[in-house]
Parts: structure tokens; sequence; C-alpha cells
């Protein structure tokens, strides 16, 4: 890692500097995370007086557990959805403004500011819209014909969180595509205009493969929003429920720990959205460093 | 715009100014029902604002929603505030002065130190849930602003936009300060703050919008009402149990929770937008 040609010499002033960052991510990042490591491989009796060293059982019994598989299917078509759904609507947008002449700035202004409420109240919200008895959505999609239950049907209380996470996420995705659309230099689009592409057709072969770095970037946000950030909206409005039908992991492992109280299955959940947090960071940062080559 | 295609135009302003209705639509239906009395809430969907504006509002900053157990939350917003604020700086103030010493010194275990904070990236608060509240617990943080703000505030992407932005700083800026008999901290101090003026801008807007929506933290290290935060109050109201959400009221605590963060990215977009593309870099 490289420093400044020129630097300062002292003896101790760096450290005095660097020891509050160090000291914070110490006392409450990696001490905790090495703990969760190390009760990932204990197992409490049902009164907490006795601990035993199990090795990689908890592993073993998570993996071989249905509820918790479905909780990772739930997790993977959450996430899944959440992301296509904001992406592509973003995308559509941002195109239309990269081609608004006048009037762009108001435009962004109105798209970009739902980024700013929390997944929590936006789950707040789209909660009381969609309530089967007093909510307007849900009074139009029965004057459609459709009954609306989050409290009943599983697949209403799926969508409805993924219209909540996804409504936030979309103002985000819409910033990016439109920096990626405008750094797109006009003169090829004007080329291809000239020799007679249409606008579907300058969209398809010139602005979406120079978009595509700011696609998979916004692919791997996406995920790790979907997979982390979104406990709000479960807490605040389904629960996990009906049934488990939202009960994606991040919600489950609160659980487990805060109401069930089940610490070793917990703290082995712990380690295993540490490993996908890590591989999608992973990810990300490899694609940046190719990034840098362009 | 390279040529002009009247049919494509109405399409653009069409979708645009639909998707604009479809953000502000749950914002304004919401905000409808925050003017109305519960019961009229409840028995239609209204669509034109109610003449309860003042008393909701008023009840809801000063007295809270008794009945549930919910504080005023006038309090909460000012709790949120706290949080909020004491993120921001605690955030810019570490991650400056940790950027700094990466850059500008060399020292045994520079590498080290670097990678230490660069891990915290891979340790988000949903992954080490328990044993961090285990942490805070022990150190009698619970219930206190320095628990809800002083375990948030190591950030690796910060001290990385800083660091991306000392190294651009020209060295000859040094060197004229070293010749002219200035020690590290009076460099600091004189040159690199003020130079980094619009990064700090920037990504402060940033950060004061991710302290504000913390959720699943305060709801850890909280349990005495007089500590919540209007993020994790709201929730506190929309699932009342057993009696019927006032959902007038809890309608204008979502307006009252999303106001200030909304108003921040309104007044300071060209900041937000750089404070976001800069910390994805």
């Amino acid at each position: 890692m490289r420093a400044k040609r020129v630097t300062f010499r002292h003896r101790w002033l760096p450290y005095a500097l660097i020891a509050p960052q160090i000291l914070i991510t110490i006392v409450f990042f990696l001490w905790p995370a090495s703990q969760a490591i190390y009760q990932s491989l204990l197992r409490q009796d049902a009164f907490g007086l006795r601990t035993e060293f199990v090795g990689l059982k908890n592993f073993a019994r998570l993996f071989a557990d249905p509820r918790y598989l479905d909780s990772f299917i739930t997790t993977i078509v959450f996430s899944t959805l959440v992301t296509a759904l904001s992406m592509l609507i973003a995308l559509v947008l941002a195109v239309m403004a990269d081609r608004v002449l006048r009037g762009a700035l108001t435009y962004r202004t109105l798209l970009i500011w739902p980024y700013a409420v929390a997944p929590a109240v936006a789950g707040v919200l789209w909660w009381f819209l969609f309530n089967p008895t007093i909510g307007i959505i849900a009074y139009a999609l029965d004057g459609l014909g459709y009954d609306w239950s989050h409290y009943v049907s599983g697949t209403d209380a799926m969508a409805l969180i993924v219209i909540a996470a996804a409504w936030r996420q979309v103002s985000y995705n819409f910033l990016f595509f439109l920096a990626g659309l405008q750094a797109i230099p006009r003169s090829l689009t004007e080329a291809a205009a000239i020799d007679g592409a249409g606008p579907v057709k300058r969209f398809l072969t010139i602005q979406l493969p120079l978009l595509s770095p700011t696609v998979f970037f916004l692919l791997v946000v996406n995920l790790v929003y979907a997979f982390f950030e979104t406990f709000g909206v479960v807490h605040a409005t389904t629960s996990g429920g009906p049934g488990n039908a939202t009960n994606i992991l991040v919600y489950k492992v609160w659980r487990d720990a805060f109401e069930g109280l089940n610490l070793g299955s917990s703290a082995a959940q712990s380690v295993v959205l540490m490993v996908i947090v890590i591989a999608l960071t992973a990810i990300q940062f490899r694609y940046i460093e190719r990034r840098v080559e362009y | 715009m390279v040529e002009n295609r009247p049919v494509l135009n109405i399409v653009q302003h069409g979708l645009l100014i639909l998707g604009a209705a479809l953000f502000v639509f749950p914002i304004y239906v919401a905000f409808i029902a925050s003017t109305h009395t519960a019961r009229e809430v409840g028995s239609g969907i209204p669509l034109l604002p109610g003449g309860e504006f003042l008393t909701n509002y008023a009840q809801v900053l000063g007295e809270g929603l008794s009945s549930v157990g919910a504080p005023p939350i006038g309090l909460m917003l000012f709790n949120s505030a706290v949080m909020a604020i004491a993120i921001t700086a605690g955030k810019v103030a570490i991650s400056l002065l940790s950027a700094f010493a990466i850059v500008y010194f060399r020292f045994p275990f520079r590498v080290l130190a670097f990678w230490t904070i660069f891990i915290t990236l891979m340790l988000p608060v949903e992954v080490r849930i328990l044993p961090t509240y285990e942490v805070v617990a022990q150190l009698g943080m619970l219930n206190s602003y320095a628990g809800l703000s002083i375990p948030l505030i190591a950030s690796a992407t910060a001290t990385f936009l800083f660091r991306q932005f000392f190294m651009t700083v020209p060295d000859e800026l040094t060197e004229a300060a070293r010749v002219d008999g200035a020690g590290p901290l009076k460099f600091f101090r004189d040159i690199l703050i003020p130079l980094s003026r619009t990064n700090l801008a920037a990504l402060s807007v940033i950060l004061f919008i991710y302290g504000w929506n913390q959720y699943l933290w305060p709801l850890l290290v909280t349990t005495d009402e007089s500590y919540y935060t209007v993020v994790m109050g709201i929730q506190r109201m929309a699932n009342a149990g057993e009696e019927q959400p006032l959902w007038n009221l809890i309608m204008a605590t979502a307006i009252l929770a999303m106001l200030p963060p909304v108003m921040v990215i309104i007044g300071m977009q060209r900041l937000f937008v750089r404070g976001l593309v800069e910390t994805e870099k």
C-alpha cells in the first residue's frame, strides 16, 4: 500500500491519530465477530448453566434444519425480486431522464428523495397502503377482484416487503444509472443515429453495453442491501409471518438470539452471514480493481 | 437528445411523471391520513386533507401515544438527531485522523492498521448482533447516547474516501509547509482540512442519513423509552398488539420521521449526489 513520497516523522503521533478508530474497531467489530465464531462452536443447556464444545455440530444442525433452508430460499427470492424490480424501474427512468433536455434537474429532485426514507418507515407506509381493511391499494385491488391479505397469504406478505424494500432503492439505482448514461460520449449515440439506428437499437447496442460496469456494481450493492439492510422492513411490518413466509436470514438470526435465546444456533447463523458478506465484498472489490484498468 | 421524436418525448415525460407520482403517492396518502381523526381514517379512505392537522401533530409531538407506551415524538426526534449528529461527527473525526496517519506517516504496523479498518466493511451489525450487544451491555452503555452512537462510528468507507483524497493532494504543498517550519498537526489543520471541505460536507450528508435511519441498533441497545429513536419507535405504535392502531397518529409520526433526512437530501442535493457517488467508489 502506497504512502506519500513526502511524509512527516514523529515517534508517537501516527499511533495517537489512528488509535480511536482501531480501538473502536477492535472493541465493537473484531472482538464480537470472534465471539460469534467462538460461540458458534459451543452449545449451552436450557438454563445457560453448562456450555460444552461441540465443534461444527451447530452448523450441521443448521443445514439439516428445513426451517433454516426455507429461510435461505425466502431470502434469495426476496433479494432477487428487490434487486430486479428496483434496477429495472430505475434503468427505465434513468434512460428517460437522460433524454430530457429541459427540466432534468427537477425530475432528479423528484426521483431521489425516497432514498432518505428509512427502510422501516417505508415498510410502515406500504403496510398502511396495503392494509386489508383501510388501505387504499387493498381497496383498489378488491375492486379488481383480488382479495389482498398480507396477514394470511404468504405471497401477499412477500410482495409487500419486496415493494417496500425496492421503493427506496429505486432512487439509489436511478442516480447511478443516470451518472453512467451521462458519462457516455454523445458523439457515439449521434454517430449511430446518423447511421440510422433508432432509439431502441441505440440503447441495446451502445448504451447498455457501456453501462455494464454500472449494472454489475449495482447488482452487488443491491444484493447486499436486500440481504443485510432490510431487517427494519420485516421487523416493522410482517414480523417474519404469516407462518415463516417472510422470515429472511437477518430477521431469523435476530429472532433466534433475542426471542428464541438459541445462542449457539444464532452464532452459527451469524457466521454463515459473515461468509456471505465477505464473499459479496470480495466480488465488489475485484470488480473495482478491474474498473480502474478501464 | 439526438433527434426530435415527438411521440417518444411524450412517452418519456409520461413515464417520468408516472415514476415521480409513484414515489410521492405513499407520502401523499400518509399525509392525508395524518390530517384526519382515527375514526375517519378507519371508516373510509379519505383522499383530501382533513381538519385535524394541528391536533394530530400537536398530540404526537407533545404527548405521544401513551396507550401503547410510546413517548412523545418530540423526544424521539431529539434522540434521533443526537444519534445522527454524533455518528456523523464521530465518523468524520476518527476517519480524518486515521486517514491522515496512514497517508502522511510511515510507521510499523501501518499496513496492519489499514487492513484492520478495512475488515469493518465485512462486519455489518447484522452479522454480529448478539456478541456486540453483549459487549455494549458489559460496558454499561445500554440506554445511553454513547451506546447508540459510539459502536457505529468506525467506518472503513469514510477512511478510504479521505485516503483517496489525500493521495491527490500535491506533495509540493507538504514540502512547502515543511520548509516554512509547519509540523504535521499544523499542516493537517491549516492545509488538509480546508482542502477537504467539500468532501467533508458531502460525506456528512450521507452519514447523517445513515445515522438517522438506523433501526436494528437502537432496537437492541434501548429498552428505556426515553432513549427511543423515531425510526425504531414508530414500529411500537404500528404493532400495538390487540388494540386497533391509530393510523392517523402513526402516519403523522412517519411524516415527522422522514422529514429531516428528506429535507437534507433536497436542500443539499449536489452534496448528496457527490457524497453517494464518491463513497461507493
